[in-house]
């Protein structure tokens, strides 16, 4: 056991270290400048009872209902050894939908170190890119890639489409439109790109399309092994890894919940990095795991399930580089003071005590994503940065509220680089007393 | 954000009290508006769960879907819903007024009042857009026929949720997002999304602080969310075994009405505080003046509900799933515009939104010091008009010279700045030359030119007319933009 590690499991009072999974790594890119966030998950300290010992309990629950619909709709689709599934990948791929393709749910329960390595072997096996068929595979390979390369470019439209209408409320309707008329093209364009691939010679023979079903991931998380056990499909279709998400929020017309979607695609671009090291160990180009995630959502109202692409290479940037962050871990915990501890049995008061040594980076966003966020938001109250950045902005920058109405009142500024700001809020202070006293 | 409201969020955090950002109330309030206030089941895509609809504190009309994920079930709740807003919205096609267009050659009607409804926040908003999705497109006859009113429900809510995209519309209010507008809390925007911690903040019960009020408002036991979404507490503990109550009794049982009874009761009493706090937000609202130019933007919403009532009447097509590509740059277009000319409304109508034009140097208020009611400009073809005036600023003042300007108290006239002259105290010197509003002739109309001692805001706001945009017809669509009609419905 490393030294740092020592450390990391003194800050968690010996307890084993909480697992990760895909969406705690997602979440880990919410906020990559708090500290205190990353000491905390880098150790894997038990965050919902540390907040609750606190007197600060996150309020995360799932709804039961929400729960079984979920599992209701995972269940339709990947019914009949995934025929349907692999229909709606193919098509949304621009393959030619294989007659048959195997099946491997990779999800029975023996160990876990057992299991990443079973799912290792038989992911890896299935590949006609491995050392085999080396010359054959790889011309095949790059056939493949370049008939992805088209269809990419056409899906780019509509995945674009998603991901920026629906946050611009004012545009919703007018990108709609234009997108329709594109998304339309682009259908057809890829059913024609499709067809070429398929047709070519030395195209990987259909029986190659694989579905895997749970797989283990293993990722690095500061320097442990965190497993992932996504409700996955990793897809191989043309040579291809994809990964397949299966979520049920619905997509009408064409458009999801934007704040889902952009969970479900930072999930997703854990698990494309997570298969893609698998490869990487192994041997194999790691680029063989397309950055084009499927996901598998009901239609409308109804069950119908409906593929769409997302692509997901800018969360993979971001992901990425929040796990390098979280490897230097030894750093960060360089600055912290040797007896902090974040040990949930600890006195309430010690943790309080040691947790403000920590710095955090509270920012309103933090609520919807950080079981310790009530806590943070307690101990910024006063600060401007807690009623969000775009406000701290307007403010100059000026960090404390007091501060803010002293600089507003009149008073020099303490700190050099805020005489502008002491500018701008006494000119605000006095036009906004002017203006309530004009109506007044 | 402007500094002017982020200033007045740092005071309410300070006060413990949230901080007027608006001296006038920048919507219309009806008489009667339609609150509505939704659930959804978890999980599924807008399902309803329960709705409390009615047009006055006291007359709440409980909607429950013993059963979200029937499609039964979810279309009597649209149908119930529908023996309530269509009856509200047929009772404001009354009486009409005449509107001369085109220069007064030709006259339409417009009705003299328009529905509003009011739902606690934007989330709100979007479960009306989607029920009316779901239900604009049902037919009336066919394999599985749903009763007339239900499409036609779906039509007007998306014609409501339409309205509610439309800056300074106020047909479908998310009441948040009128609160937001003349209150800033001591907290984010984010926390402002909920409805009982704005309140909390803007009128927090005696003894509490904003602050502490907004606290209990989170706490979902004390406080149920606004919806549409439930608690998930609430969902495991109480809704799911209430809910299997019913579906687990015999249909006509005493059993199956005692759960739904206890179901109904349940889902009453998740919804009977955002009631509440509805009607408590429309309280605070109506107790602002209404700002000048209210009631003009109110004339639009009436003459959009005129237009889709007619298009009904007509046996008009439901909307469209989506906008063709000329409906849509279309709409982008007026968007926009109206989202212009709302913003300069509110700055015209309110000193205290006007101040954050002035704190950006847009707009300044000064002191008339000099005046020139008479002067003659005799430059050009023929003499005209042109008095000058001279005023002291404090204000920062960025204009440029030949820059045009208006004054929210002379709408009609136009000023042009002539000389901007620094002057001690960090004063500012302005002398403008103005034309228009004076009456006929070359004498000014009593009272048209400001008189020495006046304090009056100028800014380069203008409220001024914005011509619309031309489109071409879709016929004339490049194919880029959805092209011919035939090929549009060949790919659709």
């Amino acid at each position: 056991m490393t030294s740092s590690e020592q450390r990391l499991a003194e800050i968690r009072g010996g307890l084993p270290p909480r697992r990760h999974n895909a969406r705690t790594i997602a979440a880990l890119t919410g906020n990559p400048g708090c500290t205190r966030r990353a000491i905390l998950d880098g150790a894997g300290v038990d965050k919902p009872s540390l907040a609750e010992r606190i007197g600060f309990p996150a309020r995360f629950g799932q709804s039961r209902f929400a729960i079984t619909r979920g599992n209701a709709f995972e269940a339709q689709v990947k019914a009949d050894g995934g025929v349907e599934l692999l229909r709606l990948v193919a098509e949304r791929l621009g393959v030619p939908v294989p007659a048959a393709a195997s099946w491997t749910d990779l999800g029975a329960g023996d160990e876990i170190a057992g299991r990443e390595e079973r799912s290792a072997a038989l992911l890896t096996a299935a590949l006609p890119t491995a050392t085999t068929t080396a010359h054959g595979a790889t011309t095949a390979h790059g056939a493949t890639t370049t008939a992805h390369g088209a269809t990419t470019t056409a899906h780019g439209a509509t995945t674009a489409h998603g991901a920026t209408t629906t946050a611009h409320d004012a545009t919703t309707t007018a990108h709609g439109a234009t997108t329709t008329a594109a998304h339309g093209a682009t259908a057809t364009a890829t059913a024609d790109d499709g067809t070429a691939p398929g047709g070519r010679p030395g195209g990987l023979p259909d029986s190659s399309a694989a579905l895997f079903d749970h797989p283990l991931l293993g990722l690095d998380v500061a320097g442990r092994r965190v497993y992932l056990e996504p409700d996955l499909v990793a897809a191989r279709l043309g040579g291809r890894f994809h990964v397949v998400e299966v979520k049920s929020f619905p997509v009408i017309d064409g458009q999801a919940d934007p704040a889902k979607l952009a969970a479900a695609a930072v999930q997703s671009a854990v698990y494309v990095l997570a298969l893609r090291e698998l490869l990487a160990a192994r041997g194999l180009d790691p680029q063989l795991v397309s950055p084009e995630v499927v996901l598998v959502c009901p239609r409308d109202f109804t069950n119908q399930p409906v593929a769409h692409l997302l692509d997901v290479r800018k969360q993979l940037l971001v992901v990425r580089r929040q796990l390098d962050r979280m490897d230097r871990l030894d750093a960060l915990l360089a600055a912290v003071p040797a007896d902090f501890t974040a040990d949930p049995a600890a006195d309430p008061q010690t943790l309080v005590g040691a947790l403000s040594q920590v710095p955090a980076r509270y920012a309103p966003d933090c609520l919807a994503s950080c079981e310790l966020a009530y806590f943070c938001r307690h101990e910024s109250g006063g600060r401007t940065s807690a009623l969000g950045r775009p406000v701290r902005e307007a403010l100059g920058g000026v960090d404390s509220v007091a501060e803010v109405l002293a600089l507003a009142a009149g008073e020099p500024a303490a700190d050099p680089r805020h005489d502008e700001a002491a500018v701008l809020l006494r000119t605000a202070a006095r036009l906004r007393a002017d203006a309530l006293g004009a109506s007044a | 954000m402007s500094t002017l409201r982020a200033l007045a969020a740092a005071q309410a955090v300070a006060a413990g009290v949230a901080q007027p950002v608006a001296t006038v109330r920048h919507l219309h309030l009806s008489r009667r508006p339609l609150v509505l206030v939704p659930l959804t089941l978890a999980g599924e895509a807008n399902a309803p769960l329960a709705a409390l609809v009615g047009a006055a504190p006291g007359e709440a009309r409980l909607l429950v879907v013993p059963q979200p994920r029937n499609r039964e079930h979810r279309l009597a709740f649209a149908a119930e819903l529908a023996a309530t807003v269509l009856p509200y919205v047929d009772a404001h096609r009354g009486a009409n007024e005449a509107v001369s267009v085109d220069r007064g050659r030709d006259v339409r009607y417009r009705y003299l009042d328009a529905p509003q409804l009011l739902v606690p926040n934007p989330a709100g908003v979007t479960f009306l857009r989607l029920l009316g999705r779901s239900t604009r497109f049902r037919r009336v006859d066919g394999d599985h026929p749903v009763p007339p009113q239900v499409p036609l429900l779906g039509r007007w809510l998306t014609f409501f949720a339409e309205r509610a995209e439309h800056p300074g519309s106020s047909a479908l209010v998310a009441l948040t997002q009128a609160l937001s507008l003349h209150w800033a809390t001591g907290q984010s925007a984010v926390e402002d999304l909920h409805l009982p911690a704005l309140l909390g903040w803007i009128a927090p019960p005696a003894g509490l602080t904003g602050a502490q009020a907004a606290a209990r408002a989170e706490d979902p036991a004390r406080c149920p969310p606004a919806g549409p979404a439930t608690d998930p507490g609430f969902d495991n503990d109480r809704l799911a075994p209430a809910m299997s109550a019913y579906a687990d009794a015999d249909p006509d049982s005493e059993a199956r009405a005692q759960a739904y009874a206890q179901l109904a009761a349940l889902l009453r009493e998740q919804l009977t505080p955002t009631w509440e706090l509805m009607w408590r937000g429309v309280g605070l609202l109506r107790a602002l003046p209404p700002g000048a130019r209210v009631a003009g933007r109110w004339d639009g919403d009436r003459d959009a509900f005129t237009g889709y009532a007619e298009h009904v009447d007509a046996d008009g097509m439901p909307q469209p799933r989506r906008d063709g590509a000329v409906a849509a740059a279309a709409r982008l277009h007026r968007l926009e515009r109206a989202a212009q000319s709302y913003a300069v409304q509110r700055a015209y109508d309110d000193p205290l939104v006007m101040a954050e034009y002035r704190l950006t140097g847009e707009a300044f208020v000064g002191e008339v010091v000099l005046a020139d009611p008479t002067r003659v400009d005799d430059t050009g073809r023929r003499p005209v008009l042109r008095p000058r005036i001279q005023l002291v600023t404090t204000d920062p003042v960025l204009l440029t010279v030949g820059a045009g300007l208006s004054s929210p108290a002379r709408p009609a006239q136009k000023a042009r700045v002539v000389f901007v002259t620094p002057a001690a105290d960090g004063k500012t010197e302005v002398v403008l030359e103005l034309s228009g509003g004076m009456g006929r002739g070359l004498t000014a109309s009593p009272g048209s030119v400001p008189e020495v001692g006046e304090r009056l805001c100028y800014t380069t706001l203008s409220d001024a007319y914005l011509p619309s945009g031309s489109f071409p017809a879709v016929e004339q669509t490049p194919w880029t933009h959805g092209g011919p009609p035939t090929t549009g419905e060949e790919v659709a």
